[in-house]
């Protein structure tokens, strides 16, 4: 809501321009030359010559129009300050109640806006989509989970969401990248069973592994460490090496990934037995990996998507890796 | 001297007088009152001034065009705020100077990009954006990571936008040098972008 010195301003600045439009088109309609239609002006430039024409009717009809247009548009809409226009149409609710001490944009705003029987843009768009939607979603999410992994249309409507709001880390097609676990070969950090997944989605993750874990390992260990872990992920090593990598990993890496090295759901701590590497299995990185750190976080979605989105888009992922 | 449209034909600078008073009146209507108007001058609830390494970022974000393919406004539209978030309101943007609403999205649009992704993500995206999205078609900025900034300039730069009525204290122009420096563009760049949209979610 505008002061009423700004509304008076655009009011009447407004219809003086509309009018002035419509003086200057009856201005120059009119003959004031001097020169007969169609005759000429009395100059030339390279050879052309400009006569007293006037411009083509329809040509100026179409002008009128637009004042007619423009004056139907100001009357059904809200184009003259404060005036709200006949039909009560708004875009949005930003403005609406900053009056009456109503903060804009709240439930009670857009209430107070239905009871004036404003037309709110937005507020009925996103109504007919509720509306439509909202029964789908509501009905997926009073599904149990176990049940919504068979609803194949369910399914399409959690891969359409995966696709808009997780495939810029885990890809498009869910095998993620280089720090971005991949969501289809059943290795999961914290667990890949429905209740779980749904609880990383909601609240998300941070995966944290200090340098060298916290623990006094010498850079010199680091080669070591780094056979001794490949050792346990079943390839050809270096015994010599990995048995004195073993050693190092006593010092306290088995408190998060195991004495068995098969890592700690509870903690996020990675299965090294495996084959699937987040950072990369490669001795060299598993070295930088140890040596440096790693932090891995995945954001919350409980409140930007909300749970019933949440829901749909934990069946998707769990589909991916159990069909 | 009968007045007829030759004495404005053949007189160049009057024409220029004359467009001038015509094509003022729009500006007179649209955005003169939204000047004294307190939705668009006065801070949404929860909006607070950018840090001094936000600012350094912000700063980058404009050097590097940004703003080019990225617009930063959320139409009211479902389909817009579906995918971006709340649409954008005025509040918002009033400690903004200049604007970075941009017009073009080649790429998505950022209004409220802070927290969607991971810090680390935006490191990865932004040295290289097909190493974790094959189909962007957005350049990398590799040197972000290697220029470090010395901050000289970021207390200067907060006394300006203090002249602008931004409420930085002058704890936060004595600290800003120190929060900066040292810092990588990469770094103030991600903490920027992270920043966006913190006032309304």
């Amino acid at each position: 809501m505008m002061s009423s010195f700004w509304s008076i301003w655009i009011t009447v600045l407004t219809i003086v321009v509309i009018a002035g439009c419509f003086i200057l088109l009856r201005l120059v309609s009119k003959n004031t030359t001097g020169v007969e239609e169609g005759k000429s002006m009395g100059h030339a430039f390279d050879g052309i010559e400009e006569l007293n024409n006037p411009l083509p009717k329809w040509w100026s009809y179409m002008f009128y129009l637009t004042i007619v247009i423009s004056v139907i548009y100001l009357a059904l809409y809200p184009g003259l300050g404060n005036y709200k226009g006949l039909l009560g149409w708004s875009s949005s609710n930003q403005s609406i109640g900053t009056e009456n001490g109503i903060k804009a944009d709240s439930a009670a705003a857009i209430e107070l806006a239905v009871k004036e029987g404003r037309w709110v843009q937005y507020d009925q768009e996103v109504k007919q989509a509720d509306e439509k939607f909202g029964p789908i979603f509501a009905a997926y999410l009073a599904t149990p989970l176990e049940e919504l992994v068979k609803d194949e249309d369910a399914l399409k409507v959690g891969g359409r969401l995966f696709l808009q709001n997780c495939a810029q880390c885990h890809g498009s097609d869910a095998r993620g990248s280089t720090g971005f676990p991949n969501l289809t070969d059943n290795a999961w950090l914290y667990g890949g069973d429905l209740a779980t997944i749904k609880t990383t989605l909601m609240n998300g993750r941070h995966g944290m592994m200090p340098p060298k874990g916290g623990l006094p390992i010498d850079d010199s260990e680091l080669e070591g460490l780094a056979e001794y872990v490949v050792k346990l992920s079943g390839r050809e090593h270096d015994a010599a090496l990995a048995a004195q990598g073993q050693g190092s990993f006593m010092k306290g890496c088995f408190a998060c990934h195991g004495m068995d090295g098969t890592g700690n759901k509870f903690m996020g701590a990675p299965n090294l037995t495996d084959s699937a590497w987040l950072y990369g299995g490669s001795r060299g990185v598993i070295v930088e990996s140890i040596k440096n750190g790693r932090s891995g976080v995945m954001p919350a979605w409980k409140d930007v998507l909300g749970e019933e989105k949440v829901h749909v888009i934990t069946a998707y992922i769990y589909s991916l890796s159990n069909k | 001297m009968k007045f007829n449209h030759e004495i404005v034909e053949k007189n160049i600078g009057l024409l220029g007088i004359f467009t001038v008073i015509a094509i003022s009146f729009g500006g007179l209507v649209q955005i003169t009152p939204l000047l004294f108007q307190k939705d668009t001058t006065e801070p949404v609830d929860g909006l607070r001034p950018y840090t001094a390494l936000e600012l350094e970022g912000r700063d980058i974000y404009i050097r590097e065009g940004c703003v080019g393919c990225h617009s930063q406004m959320i139409r009211p539209l479902r389909a817009e705020t579906e995918r971006y978030g709340h649409y954008s309101v005025a509040g918002e943007s009033v400690w903004e100077h200049p604007f970075l609403w941009g017009s073009k999205r080649t790429g998505p649009d950022l209004a409220r990009v802070g927290g969607r992704y991971s810090d680390k993500w935006h490191e990865v995206h932004l040295i290289d954006p097909r190493a974790v999205v094959p189909q962007s078609n957005m350049p990398g900025f590799p040197w972000l990571a290697e220029n470090v900034l010395d901050g000289k300039l970021t207390a200067k730069k907060m006394e300006v936008f203090r002249g602008f009525g931004v409420p930085y204290t002058q704890e936060d122009v004595d600290n800003a040098q120190k929060a900066v420096e040292g810092k990588t563009e990469m770094q103030a760049l991600i903490a920027y972008l992270q920043s966006l949209g913190h006032a309304l979610k």
